[in-house]
């Protein structure tokens, strides 16, 4: 893979869409069902990543109670629910995994 | 430019300075990314100065994660930009929300302010546009949570590339789930309504059943599998409610919230 090709790629992919509308601010309008549809996006794409992440961490589907992946994803879950703190999520969330990892070998 | 400095100048000090200030909790979220990105880079295919590179040019955190694992699956070129386009929409929504902010600035402020739009500079930045009604100045806020937020993902990059080459089994250890662990919290405080909570789970089913798909091609139907649904079930809810009630942005509000 050509790196350069690959990062000015990833670079016009990205800054495009930050600055489309910078770039025409106050000139173009957003229809409304366009915002509400990008209002699902974020949410949408970060869980098309996290499943498969978190269910298939070793390439094969994983539902079991042993998967410490998928627990340590509930426990995250359940302090995000609870507390709606992202660093309180992310801390509770790895301690879970690593305990499950490191502390039960699962 | 010391103590005699002209009012304007220290106001955009303050600006600047308040806005790096506002945006260290998010920072402290974003080292053991930045880290774990550099450490994940050489393992996944990328060289490490492909590394630094990718975080001094593209900087953006989840689009550079996806990368990895795309060169990692073996994906071509074309469908790992394609890829970081789609992951990249959200930050429509975010700029739509602040063009009213940035009307009045010259093109080239635009572009860098552009530049630097990341999830955890949105979130600052709206919080300051909310609380301070004066906001001729409020730019130079942007400019210190982006450049803080930046020089942090650079600096945890290079560490991440060095504490790999010292420790290669670092990548067993599973720290991936950080990158997980993370987005969870990142989806959880949109999770309000029915139709978010559908595009969610319709997405997150998807993306198993498509996993295989080739060149991991399967993120992005999911992805836009979940957005149709979510949109549906809102323009339904929408025409259920009496008489406009409910307005188009609610669930983008709410989700903001």
């Amino acid at each position: 893979m050509n790196e350069a090709a690959l990062i000015v790629g990833m670079f016009l992919a990205t800054f495009s869409v930050r600055y489309m509308l910078f770039a025409v601010a106050g000139r173009v309008h957003f229809p409304a069902w366009l915002s509400t549809a990008l209002g699902f996006v974020p949410p949408a794409v970060l869980t098309a990543i996290i499943v498969p992440a978190v269910l298939m961490p070793q390439g094969e589907l994983w539902l079991s109670p042993t998967n410490p992946w998928l627990l340590a994803a509930l426990v995250a879950v359940l302090v995000a629910l609870v507390r709606r703190d992202l660093l309180t999520t992310i801390v509770g969330g790895m301690a879970a995994f690593m305990l499950l990892r490191f502390g039960f070998g699962l | 430019m010391s103590s005699s400095d002209h009012p304007q100048v220290a106001g955009r000090r303050h600006e600047f300075v308040a806005g790096a200030k506002a945006t260290i909790p998010l920072i402290v979220g974003a080292i053991p990314f930045g880290i774990l990105f550099g450490t994940l880079a050489e393992p996944s295919g990328l060289s490490a100065l492909g590394a630094l590179a990718m975080s001094l040019i593209v900087f953006a955190g989840a689009s550079q994660f996806i990368a990895l694992g795309l060169l990692a699956a073996g994906a071509a070129l074309p469908v790992i930009v394609a890829t970081t386009l789609v992951v990249n929409l959200r930050h429509l929504l975010y700029a739509a929300n602040l063009v009213p902010k940035v009307r009045h600035l010259p093109q080239r402020w635009r572009m860098l302010m552009a530049f630097g739009l990341t999830d955890e500079t949105f979130a600052a930045v709206s919080n300051r546009y909310l609380q301070q009604q004066d906001t001729s100045q409020a730019h130079w806020f942007y400019l210190g949570s982006f450049l803080a937020m930046y020089g942090n993902w650079v600096l945890c990059t290079a560490l991440g590339v060095g504490l790999g080459e010292l420790f290669p089994d670092m990548t067993s250890w599973g720290l991936d789930f950080a990158m997980s662990v993370t987005f969870i919290g990142m989806v959880v405080p949109y999770l309000r309504n029915t139709p978010m909570w559908a595009a969610v789970i319709v997405a997150g089913a998807m993306a198993i059943a498509t996993a295989t798909m080739p060149h991991k091609l399967g993120l992005m139907v999911a992805a836009l599998s979940g957005i149709a649904v979510g949109l549906s079930l809102h323009l339904l809810k929408q025409r259920g409610a009496d008489n406009g009630e409910v307005e188009a942005v609610e669930t983008v509000e709410e989700a903001r919230g």
